[in-house]
Formats: structure tokens, sequence, C-alpha cells
């Protein structure tokens, strides 16, 4: 299933959009596969991956520690396409990957593009990467039939968010504040405010989704009721690897459970 | 060939240089360069930093003609570009006062900034300090165990320090939390970035506050000896005083430059620092440009006896001018540099920078393989008082 069917079925439901990040290859690629597959399959629509880089200067603390994790372990590009190709072969379910430029630079971008699709991962998320540097990239990944899914923010410019929805397929992603990822105690009114702000511009052209900061249940019924097609979970779920590395068994069961909170609240209220 | 003086083009440096920074700094970024351009050409402005660099700096630096080093090398005329005696004892106030001036017309109070050794940090803290800015300085907890006094002359000069324990605990894991920290308050915050890396327009920028060195080195030696250089040679770690001193002299043809970085123990050993002489092309802290990396793209730590040089990537600027073969680039070993460092202090009564010593190392071979009446410029971009502590310690002596 593409991204942009996944968004089409659960708009027909009603639903908004859970989407599941997790740093690829924490702590090992074998209990990283079973992450994934748990937050698959306890109700995650999509799943975004990041391929750990040693420098992810847009992540907060909790997500660099996983990337040093998963780089101490071994973790290479070609490790999380296995877990790609491992994770579509059983589940039907969208793959973003998630990851910094200079992966796909060092790799050759054609490459990496071409290995990608290959391992049918369904879409790419490049937080370093701007617009202005990404007209091969956006080119190359079309062939390949990979969504470019770029990043807005709260002060993204009217002009700017055209320019960026025309280089953009899959979802556009809304950072939700101005920082880094890692959890925030509440959505604040500036996320609220720019939710509504963007909406128009992506309403029947392209599924929105918000990131940054949501780690509760309530957040995300709060930026789906206001108008966001989709919420994207990520340091929540990185924390849960972290806080559980000698036990598996409890990182599984708590896994499973955020994932099954967070995906309830997508639901439409009743 | 078209003039190598009119790059940066749209960003880039031929194909080096960019903007790879995350969406939320791409406003910022453009209001910098906007804000920037209005002002370089601004007399208010250029009256203001003229001021400061005389007045405050202290600025001319002489170019001192190292007679006692040249007559034992017996070969080139050597000249020192005296950056050591700028205020703070090294090149990076030339930088910090002209971004931190800039800072202020912007309007901006907070002036974050990041330090491998200290001096750019000192010199942040300088800057800020007389101008009446609030200084942070990000710097990794490794660097401030190895640096303590640059820790305590930041705080004495007002600046608060963050420790940095992410990574490797060094400069690029500092740039990295600078960056997150710019990302977060970038609407308040001003990012005063210490070399020629970086998004654009900071290469751009902090080449032009440097270029000073290079334009007094033009006239002095063209007072002194009637013409230009043979040679010039400057240490290279992210590469602001080098490109400083090369950038007036990049179409004189007959001039030829040196970029030396630093080999540590060996190119051989993987414990260096040398970027472009044993990089790859890469894209790192928002620019392309070489860097230390693995297969997959993951950036290295690096390794030298200088802090100043440690550094896994360069100034795209340097990538150019490298790529087109305008500049030469070379490294120097941690012994090597070591031994420029004794020899220097002994025979000309100058104690140099670690960073410099690399360049005098270089420059030594040079000039002994050069005619008498030739001239090289050598660029003693810092003074090595900060540096006694390392010195000691290689030669076995406590302090």
């Amino acid at each position: 299933m593409m991204i942009s069917e996944s968004f089409r079925e659960l708009h027909r439901r009603g639903e908004g959009a859970l989407i599941g990040f997790i740093t690829g290859g924490d702590p090992s690629p074998k209990i990283s596969q079973q992450i994934i597959e748990t937050i698959a399959k306890e109700g995650a629509d999509i799943i975004e991956i990041g391929i750990p880089f040693s420098d992810p200067i847009a992540d907060g603390p909790t997500i660099q520690a996983a990337s040093n994790r998963s780089l101490n372990a071994g973790t290479n590009p070609q490790a999380i396409f296995d877990i790609v190709k491992e994770t579509k072969s059983r589940i039907e379910i969208p793959i973003a990957l998630m990851t910094y430029y200079n992966v796909l630079f060092k790799m050759g971008v054609q490459n990496f593009l071409t290995k990608a699709s290959e391992h049918r991962v369904d879409g790419l998320i490049i937080p370093d990467l701007p617009i202005e540097e990404a007209a091969e990239y956006r080119e190359l990944a079309e062939k390949q039939g990979i969504d470019t899914i770029f990043l807005v923010t709260p002060s993204t410019l009217p002009n700017r968010l055209k320019d960026i929805l025309n280089y953009t397929s899959g979802f556009l992603y809304l950072i939700s504040i101005y920082g880094v990822t890692g959890k925030r105690d509440d959505v604040s009114q500036l996320t609220i405010q720019s939710i509504k702000r963007i909406k128009p511009y992506t309403a029947g052209t392209i599924p929105l989704a918000v990131g940054f900061g949501l780690h509760k249940p309530e957040h995300i019924s709060s930026i789906i009721g206001s108008g966001a097609d989709g919420a994207i979970v990520g340091s929540a779920l990185v924390k849960i690897v972290e806080n559980n590395l000698n036990d598996s068994i409890k990182l599984i069961e708590q896994i499973s459970t955020l994932t099954r909170n967070l995906k309830s609240a997508t639901l439409p209220k009743k | 060939m078209s003039r190598l003086d009119i790059y940066p083009i749209d960003g880039k440096f031929g194909k080096y240089g960019g903007r790879f920074v995350p969406e939320t700094l791409m406003p910022v970024i453009k209001e910098l360069e906007e804000s920037y351009q209005k002002f370089k050409n601004d007399s208010n402005f250029k009256k203001e930093l003229e001021y400061y660099l005389r007045d405050f700096v202290g600025r001319p630096t002489t170019l001192y003609y190292a007679s006692n080093l040249t007559k034992i090398l017996g070969g080139a005329k050597i000249y020192l570009k005296r950056e050591d005696l700028a205020h703070g004892g090294a090149h990076k106030i030339n930088n910090t006062l002209g971004q931190a001036l800039l800072a202020k017309k912007m309007g901006k109070k907070r002036i974050i900034a990041e330090t491998g050794a200290g001096q750019h940090g000192v010199a942040t803290a300088i800057a800020c300090a007389v101008l009446g800015l609030k200084a942070e300085v990000y710097m990794g907890t490794e660097d401030m165990e190895r640096q303590k006094l640059n820790v305590f002359r930041m705080r004495m000069l007002g600046a608060e320090v963050h420790p940095v324990d992410s990574g490797s605990k060094t400069l690029k894991d500092s740039i990295n939390e600078a960056l997150r920290d710019w990302v977060t308050n970038a609407q308040t915050t001003y990012y005063l970035i210490g070399s020629v890396v970086g998004p654009h327009p900071y290469p751009m920028i902090v080449r032009d506050f440097q270029c000073i060195i290079g334009h007094e080195t033009k006239e002095q030696i063209l007072a002194k000896e009637g013409r230009l250089p043979d040679a010039l040679v400057a240490c290279v770690g992210g590469g602001s005083n080098a490109i400083g001193l090369f950038h007036p002299f990049l179409e004189d043809a007959n001039v030829k430059m040196y970029g030396i970085e630093a080999a540590g123990e060996s190119i051989t050993s993987g414990k260096h620092a040398a970027s472009i002489s044993a990089g790859s092309e890469g894209v790192f802290h928002g620019m392309l440009t070489y860097v230390l990396q693995d297969e997959n793209g993951q950036i290295q730590t690096t390794s030298s006896i200088s802090a100043g040089l440690d550094y896994p990537g360069v100034g795209p600027e340097h990538s150019f001018l490298k790529s087109i073969g305008r500049v030469q680039y070379d490294a120097i070993t941690d012994k090597e540099a070591l031994e420029a460092f004794i020899d220097l202090t002994r025979n000309e009564g100058i104690v140099p920078a670690l960073e410099s010593s690399h360049a005098l190392a270089y420059s030594k071979k040079l000039a002994k393989k050069m005619n008498k009446d030739q001239i090289v410029v050598v660029n003693l971009s810092g003074r090595g008082d900060k540096d006694a502590e390392v010195v000691a310690t290689q030669k076995g002596a406590m302090i």
C-alpha cells in the first residue's frame, strides 16, 4: 500500500493517521524488527524508520541517543533497507525512511533511491534538505515512485509553503513547534494555529501530518480535531526502547500499549 | 576563467557550500543574508567596525620579517603576519566583532556560539562584552577538560558556557548543539559561527570579515619589498585565517598558496584532522564540502595536538579552491608542528599557537626549496600561551 492510499482509506473511515517513528536498528537489528512489526500490528497506519546519522541536528537527546545505540550496534543503510523489506513482506503498511542528506549523498542519491525502491520504501523524509538543494533528489525519487515528504514550520510563509507543496508527495510534514524532536508537555496554541493556517493549502490535494513533541492520546486528538490528517509520534516510542534495553519483553509490551492508546485517539468521536 | 573573487554565486562556490539546514532555519538564514548585504556597505556600520578594529583590537597587526628563522633555513625570506598580536591573541576577533556588530544592528540581543579550543568562545565573549550583548557558548565536555583556562576566561568575560555531552563531546558536537539551540530560538537569537563553515551565508560573511588579514598583508609587503610575495602559507581547520589571508590574493596568479591541515599522528594512522587531504565530499553542518567520514557517510572523530584544527570538515570555499587547483593543500603532523613551535619560540622570541605552528612547519620545508630573493608570508594566526600545558605534557614537563 502506498502512503496516499493509506490516507485515502483512513479518510473514508473518518480516522486520522497514526504515524509511528522509531530509529532503525536500535537496540539491535533483531529487536528493531520486532518493535516495528509491533507498532504496525497495534494500529499505526504508517511507519517511519530513522536511518541513524552521527550528527542528527534536528533531533533532541532521545533520538540522538537512539542513533548512537544503533550505530554502535553496527547499523548501516543496507540493514535498514533489509528491515523495510522484511516488514513489508509480512504486513501491508506504508513505510517512510527518515535520515540526513549525507547518508544519501555518500551512497550516491541515485543509488540510494534505487536500493530504497528495490526494498519497497514508500517515502523519504530528509530534515536537512530544503527545496533549494532538492531538485535532483526529487526528480530521481519521483522516477523510483518514492514519495518526497518535505517539512514546513509555524514560520513558513504562504509563498514558500506553495513552493514546498510543489516538491511534496505522500504527505506534508508540519513541525509543530520551533525546536528539535522530543516530548513537550502540551500541544501549544502555535501548533493549533499553524494547522488551521496551513490546512486550506493542503485540503483536497495532500494530507497534512504533524510531528515533534506529541506523545499522549490527548495530543493526538487535539491535532486531528484541529484539522490535521495525521500525527507523528517518535521520541515517546524511542524512549520506551531506552528505558527497557535489558528487557525486550517489557519493551514490546510497552510499545504495544502506547501504540494502541495513541491509535484510539485518531478514531472518530462516538 | 572567471574571476575567483565573485564567489559564492547563489550560495555556492562551484558545487560546494549551499544551505543544507532544517526548514526552520531557512527564513532565518535568508534574513541574515539580507541584513548582511544591507549593512556591509553601510558607511556607519563600516566606520564603527573600523573604529573597533583599530582602537580596540589594535589593527593593523604587523608584518614581521623573521630574519633569524630565515637565516637558519637559508632559503626564501619568511614574513609573519602577526595575528597573534590582535586583542584576544588570535585572528578570531576580526570575525566576532564583525558579526556581533551585525547582530546588534539586526536587533538580536542573545548571541550563541560554539567553541572547540575556546578561542572563538573567548573572542565571542570579548566582542559581546564590549558591545553589550549576552553571549552563550556551547563547548564539548572533553574540550572543557582540555581547555580549563579558556572556560574560566569566557565566564570572567560574562559569557555563559553550556557543556555539551553528546557525540564525541568536541567541536563538531558543540556546533550540533548550537544549531539545535538556533532551531529552537531562531526568532531571538543570533548564531555567531566561528569559521568559514556552516550554511550560506556564513562562509561568505566570516571570510569577508577575515579578509582584513590579506588586505593589510598586501599593503605591508608592497611597502616593505615593493612586490607581492611568492607564497602564502596558513593552517586550515575550518579555514578562516587561511581564507582571510588568501582571498585578496586570489587574482594575483604569481602568488602561490598553501593550506596546511593537521595530519595528527599521521595520515595513514587514521588519527588526524585532514579533511581535504584525506577526506571525501559530503554534506555536513549545512554545507557540501570535504569531510572525514566512513563508507556510510557517518562523520568521523578527529585527532590533532591542536584543538583549533580538530574538525572533520572544512570551509566550502577551500574545497572549491582545491578543486580548481588554485590553492595547494598539504598536512603537517603533531610532531612537526611541535618542532616548529619550539623553533619559533627559541629563534624569534614569539610563542605561536599550535594551529599556526602547522603553517610554520610547512613554511620551513617550503622556504628551504626556494631562492633567497623569494618571499613567503606565513599567517601567524594566534599566540601559543593557551598551548603551554599541551606542549609541557608533550615535553614531559609539569606546570
